[in-house]
């Protein structure tokens, strides 16, 4: 009977409060985790050696369903050489913002969008979208290979409209090469005639990321890419994520904190439609500026 | 407090309330008696047919005579049901695939959408005999003189297994667009998304993405329509003249036969069954069986095509 008299612990979200900013400590190189943080337990990855140069920029890009705003007036870069984690909880703006980048989100009927994103330094909107698409991929939550061969998944991405029609052995190099990128040309290269369905779910999903570095994209966009996955098929696809970022600028959605934490270089927290913060993922998780940053990375709420 | 699960009585109907048991009792028995019933019919036929039927009457063709011995087989019936389901397939299957495909990918204006699931609705849900009386309107406008055997004063006669075929792809129709409607409806949004963030346009996702993953329910349907049409009598009997042989109109073969008249495996089991004039009643039950045996193998095909469908597209689940 006792503990019914005892209220559970409430913790509230103040979405409107004034945010507390804490600065850096001085000295070192500006960063030092604090004790108790998630940073030391786990791997970071070795910055990228090759340079970094920004692919696209959003600026000021509002996301409206009707006349809910999804995304509020997002400026955020996308370098190449770099991984660009968006975290946040469910709903709040990290997969609209991402399939804003390839115009993607222009097929829900009721999505209008504000504010300027860039490729290149050109507004994508002056971009033919299937130009636009052929530069931004993406890959997606759950393995979708097209009901087609191994070796077709990959071409179909090849095939350009309207021109003729190459074939096969016209395109086997540059099937055989987004395969080997994707880390997965050993394990089918017997196997290219075989439906892409028999494969397993791991291999799918690299064979989607195959499929969209054929058509040798600047930028890729992953959204979840491993939630559907097991451990072993993640941690593949998670270093394969670090050797695409010396090629092509790389943006993943994902929920899970940890996973942000061992494949990104930058990282935007986002909530309820607003990018709270952004900032080299040392200093987002170790280090908050923001006070909603620094709960959701103790795990204070999600 | 592991254990209670294992110790704990089982669910069984002999614990549950009377009216319960009764529910399934009756269940039950309806079931048995279907399959009884099914069984049944094929029992019968194969037997009734069987003892009937011979080599000679699945090649030879019929013939008019009062002599039972000489009236021949029912070859021409059976070319007939094989043309009239071929061609009325045909017809049904592109005109359903595309009209599925509007109605799935497209459908703007709503309202027009709306009318064409209501028309087909309603072609689906017509009497073939109203088709058929339909279809004699029609093809005997002098327009469509072509499709058939014009008599000297120059009236059309208006029955011919191209007449026939066109009214028969209408009883297809509705089948092939559901079957190919809801393939289309079962593929996952971000299988179409995957295309275009590719850079490929919503033409290009139809014909080399979805067109193919949708094959199973296309032949599902089209399958389905075939056994529609070879089932179906009255079109037979008003449109397609009945008569007892092919008869082709004498021009350039094959054409001439399909502007001409004839019937199929169920006009002659009607017309030899001890309710029409031909009185063959063992003819009749051996060209039933034919018939069976077909619509039968039509609907394993479609339960096999159904299931290949069913692993050939794994992110269906």
């Amino acid at each position: 009977m006792d503990s019914l008299s005892v209220p559970p612990p409430v913790r509230r979200i103040v979405v409107d409060r004034e945010p507390t900013v804490v600065d850096p400590p001085a000295g070192g190189n500006g960063y030092a985790p604090p004790p108790g943080s998630l940073a030391p337990v786990i791997r970071r990855p070795e910055p990228s050696a090759g340079p970094k140069v920004e692919r696209m920029r959003t600026h000021e890009v509002s996301v409206f369903y009707g006349g809910l705003e999804a995304v509020k007036q997002v400026t955020i870069p996308v370098r190449m050489g770099e991984v660009l984690a968006l975290i946040g909880p469910s709903g709040c703006g990290k997969t609209t913002l991402l399939r804003t980048l390839n115009r993607l989100v222009e097929l829900t009927p009721t999505a209008s969008r504000g504010g300027v994103i860039s490729l290149d330094g050109g507004d994508v909107d002056a971009l033919e979208v299937t130009d636009l698409r052929r530069r931004v991929s993406m890959v997606f939550q759950q393995p979708n290979p097209f009901p087609m061969s191994v070796f077709d998944n990959v071409a179909y991405a090849l095939r350009q409209q309207g021109a003729k029609r190459p074939g096969k052995d016209e395109l086997m190099p540059y099937v055989q090469d987004a395969l080997q990128r994707a880390g997965l040309w050993s394990e089918v290269v017997d196997k290219l005639d075989h439906p892409a369905l028999r494969l397993s779910g791991g291999q799918q999903q690299r064979l989607c990321i195959a499929r969209s570095l054929a058509a040798r994209p600047e930028v890729l966009l992953l959204d979840e890419p491993c939630s559907a996955l097991d451990p072993r098929s993640t941690q593949i696809i998670e270093d394969l994520i670090l050797t695409l970022r010396e090629e092509v600028a790389v943006v993943i959605v994902t929920h899970n904190m940890q996973q942000a934490l061992r494949i990104a270089d930058y990282v935007g927290f986002m909530f309820l439609g607003e990018l709270v913060e952004y900032g080299p993922a040392e200093q987002v998780f170790g280090h908050p500026r923001e006070q909603r940053t620094r709960e959701y990375v103790s795990g204070a709420f999600g | 407090m592991t254990t209670a699960s294992a110790t704990a009585p089982r669910d069984s109907p002999s614990k549950w309330p009377l009216i319960d048991r009764l529910g399934l009792g009756m269940a039950w028995a309806a079931g048995i008696m279907l399959c009884l019933i099914a069984g049944a019919i094929v029992v019968y036929m194969l037997v009734k047919g069987l003892q009937e039927l011979n080599v000679d009457l699945l090649t030879s063709h019929p013939q008019p005579s009062l002599d039972q011995s000489k009236t021949g087989g029912f070859l021409d019936p059976m070319i007939g049901t094989l043309i009239l389901t071929v061609m009325g397939t045909l017809i049904a299957v592109p005109l359903g695939v595309a009209t599925a495909i509007w109605l799935a990918e497209y459908g703007r204006p709503a309202g027009l959408a709306r009318a064409v699931e209501s028309g087909v609705e309603m072609v689906a849900g017509t009497p073939s005999i109203v088709l058929a009386i339909f279809g004699l309107l029609i093809f005997q406008e002098s327009l469509f003189a072509a499709f058939s055997f014009t008599a000297e004063g120059g009236a059309v006669y208006g029955r011919s297994f191209l007449a026939a075929s066109a009214m028969m792809s209408l009883i297809a129709l509705p089948l092939v667009v559901g079957a190919t409607r809801e393939a289309l409806q079962s593929i996952p949004s971000h299988i179409r998304e995957a295309s275009y963030a590719l850079g490929k346009t919503k033409a290009a996702t139809i014909r080399r993405v979805l067109v193919p993953a949708i094959r199973p329910g296309i032949a599902t349907g089209a399958t389905l329509g075939m056994g529609r049409i070879a089932g179906d009598t009255a079109i037979v009997v008003i449109l397609l003249g009945a008569t007892l042989q092919l008869q082709g109109i004498d021009a350039l073969e094959p054409f001439g036969t399909l502007r001409g008249t004839g019937s199929t495996l169920t006009s002659y089991v009607y017309v030899n069954s001890p309710a029409g004039e031909g009185n063959a009643p063992e003819k009749a039950y051996a060209a039933a069986f034919v018939l069976l045996a077909i619509v039968i193998a039509l609907n394993f095909t479609v339960d096999w095509l159904a299931r290949r469908g069913k692993e050939g597209s794994a992110w269906t689940r």
